[in-house]
């Protein structure tokens, strides 16, 4: 697939923005301005980054618990996410929804999601919804290796094969649900091969090639807006922290993290651009500077955001 | 006696029963290594093995599924559902299987299974990791539950509820997992389905259970410093209730406040109100009270958090009210 320096250089800007803004919530977490829990999505930007560069406003996602760089990757607005994880009336769900339930629905982004799984059937509804309206906009679903254990996920699977939806099934396999690895929680190696059972078309990739995320995240995005139905894609990755931000991560041997840290998607990009020579260093190191600049923005607006109001607890629990 | 926090303590009465008990086992997502979200099960693994200290994969289906099959084959499970919120996964399992087998069978089928999952607001985790079911499962004929407040009762409700030949839901707050005090070792259990007065008082009577009674407790402290004498009942279990122990002490004090953390609609504190007005009517000289979150979603906000979970403020209020 032929692609250009332009189409390149906004991966590695949307990969830089996403590690910027999680480093940097990172900090605010420990630094007590972020209540609550905060699961990081730092080593596995390019699998948000390829699959949503396939995407328009008008197509869906449904995100996870990991769901910044998702949302970044599909067109959130930084400032927004910043205020919502700082609980601010200016956030994205006015402070009540926090780092696991941010949702753009105006951007199609529907939500993340503090129940594990619980994306997989709920896409197959928005695809379902595209279908109905013989529209040719699609969704994708981001879930975990663990996710794909839960039910939702063998019957969200099925739905979307024999209801032939324009969904695809994306599988950030870092290896681990919470402690809990691969190995020990599924006997099949490529999560992948799972969509067999549902007659669908199932590929791995590796996740921290955004390329290689690219290239499969189109062929299936191209399938669905035809109308040839759902697939799946497992993308093999890593995330660098702990579960979430607190998690020691005691569960994972030091040779396994250094190994995957020397597989860093940024870097591993950077390596190319350079190769390339679609970009010096100063090139990159600028791309770099300006997403520090819109995150320290986004900071500086959370935090002069107001606090919701108490009355606020009863607003919204239904449509008017 | 023994100083421990709430989290030790319900965790040395799994100890307690897998030492005394081969049948019982340990079953949940991350209780192994990890030692579960909150620490509760720490330890266990290196002590039980993973033949009986068992991570599962995300799969709450299974996980109280195969407790249902395995406890109907003899042995006595304890599962462990990371958060309330997600016994939604589950309900068939928990609704139609576990707390039907027995009748549906005449009798011939034994579930002894405990559910332990943590309930709560106050940590910042919103509406899909802070609510307060309850009520849910107490509205399940067969179900037994279980909300224990401080360390002592965590440890004694956790024995009896092993022990228990049918499925319980064992459900521990959050807030109050570091919360130490003093608890009784061996083989000291706190029975199912008796109250116990936290407090002594004469004029009121406070019902309270899990997060909320420390919280009626300072409530009923500040109360005692303006002359009203409140009792602070804690049922421990909702069901079985104790309702005999609640319409004693309502017969003594003549009025009652019942305080919980889950929202008012459908909460269980208006099944005790409703109990009251049906067989203690006569005691009561004014309204009975409730104070409950509000029927909202857990908001995620701290300001809006702190808005939602009822306080020590409310319960005073509430109290003074009935003095008015
Ligand atoms: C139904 C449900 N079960 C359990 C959890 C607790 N939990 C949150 S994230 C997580 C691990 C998810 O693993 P995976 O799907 O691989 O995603 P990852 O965290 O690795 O991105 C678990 C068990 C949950 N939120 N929802
Ligand atoms: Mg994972």
């Amino acid at each position: 697939m032929e692609v250009t320096k332009e189409t390149l250089l906004g991966f590695y800007e949307t990969m830089v923005t996403i590690r910027t803004f999680e480093e940097k919530a990172m900090e605010l977490f420990a630094a007590g301005y972020i209540p609550g829990f905060v699961h990081l999505y730092i080593g596995e930007e390019a699998v948000a980054t390829g699959v949503c560069a396939n995407l328009t406003e008008r197509d869906f996602i449904t995100s996870t618990h990991r769901g910044h760089g998702h949302l970044i990757a599909k067109g959130g607005k930084i400032d927004l996410m910043m205020a919502e994880l700082m609980g601010k009336v200016t956030g994205y769900c006015k402070g009540k929804g926090g780092s696991m339930h941010i949702a753009d629905v105006d951007l199609g982004i529907l939500g993340a999601n503090g129940i594990v799984g619980a994306g997989q059937p709920i896409a197959a509804g928005a695809a379902f919804a595209c279908k109905y309206k013989k529209e040719d906009n699609v969704c994708v679903c981001f879930f975990g290796d663990g996710a794909s254990n839960r039910g939702t996920f063998h019957e969200a699977l099925n739905l979307a094969s024999v209801f032939n939806l324009p969904v695809i099934y994306v599988c950030e396999n870092n290896l681990y649900g919470i402690s809990n690895c691969q190995r020990d929680h599924m006997n099949v190696s490529d999560i992948s091969d799972r969509a067999a059972s549902y007659g669908i078309p199932g590929v791995s990739v590796d996740g921290n090639d955004v390329m290689a995320v690219y290239e499969a995240a189109a062929e299936a995005v191209k399938r669905a807006r035809k109308g040839e139905g759902p697939s799946m894609i497992e993308c093999k990755t890593w995330r660098h922290r702990g579960h979430f931000e607190g998690d020691p991560g005691i569960y994972k041997s030091a040779k396994e993290q250094e190994a995957w840290i020397k597989k860093d998607p940024i870097i591993k990009l950077e390596k190319k651009l350079l190769e390339y020579e679609y970009a010096s260093e100063d090139e990159l190191n600028a791309i770099k500077d300006t997403a520090k600049e819109r995150i320290e923005a986004a900071v500086e607006f959370a935090k002069n955001s107001p606090d919701p109001e108490p009355e606020d607890v009863l607003r919204d629990v239904y449509a008017d | 006696m023994k100083t421990m926090t709430y989290v030790e303590a319900l965790r040395d009465g799994m100890r307690f029963e897998m030492n005394k008990d081969p049948n019982v086992y340990l079953a949940g997502e991350d209780v192994g290594i990890f030692g579960g979200c909150f620490g509760q099960t720490a330890g266990l693994y290196q002590e039980f093995g993973p033949e009986r200290v068992i991570d599962t994969p995300i799969t709450e289906t299974a996980i109280i599924g195969h407790a249902v099959g395995a406890a109907a084959s003899g042995l006595r499970p304890i599962v462990e559902i990371m958060f309330i919120d997600f016994t939604g996964v589950c309900m068939d399992e928990i609704l139609n299987q576990a707390t039907k087998m027995r009748y549906m069978f005449g009798g011939k089928a034994k579930v002894p299974m405990v559910i332990r999952t943590p309930c709560g607001a106050g940590v910042g985790a919103a509406a899909q990791h802070s609510q307060s079911l309850e009520a849910f499962f107490t509205h399940i004929p067969g179900m037994k539950v279980v909300m224990p407040s401080v360390a002592a009762d965590a440890r004694g409700l956790m024995i009896a509820a092993i022990r228990d030949d049918n499925p319980v839901m064992y459900i521990e707050h959050k807030g109050l997992l570091g919360v130490e005090g003093e608890v009784p070792e061996g083989d000291v259990i706190v029975p199912l389905g008796k109250a116990d007065i936290k407090k002594e008082g004469s004029d009121v009577t406070i019902v309270a259970w899990s997060a909320m009674v420390g919280k009626a407790m300072s409530a009923a402290a500040s109360l005692e410093k303006e002359g009203i004498s409140a009792e602070v009942l804690d049922p421990r279990t909702l069901k079985p209730l104790d309702i005999d122990s609640i319409l004693s002490s309502v017969a003594k004090t003549g009025k009652l406040v019942i305080v919980h953390e889950a929202n008012k609609t459908g909460g269980f504190g208006g099944e005790i109100a409703a109990l009251v007005a049906d067989e203690g009517f006569d005691y009561l000289n004014a309204p009975i009270k409730r104070v409950t979150a509000p029927d909202s979603p857990v908001p995620f906000s701290p300001v809006l958090e702190k808005a939602y979970v009822p306080g020590e403020e409310k319960i005073i209020a509430a109290v003074k009210e009935l003095f008015a």
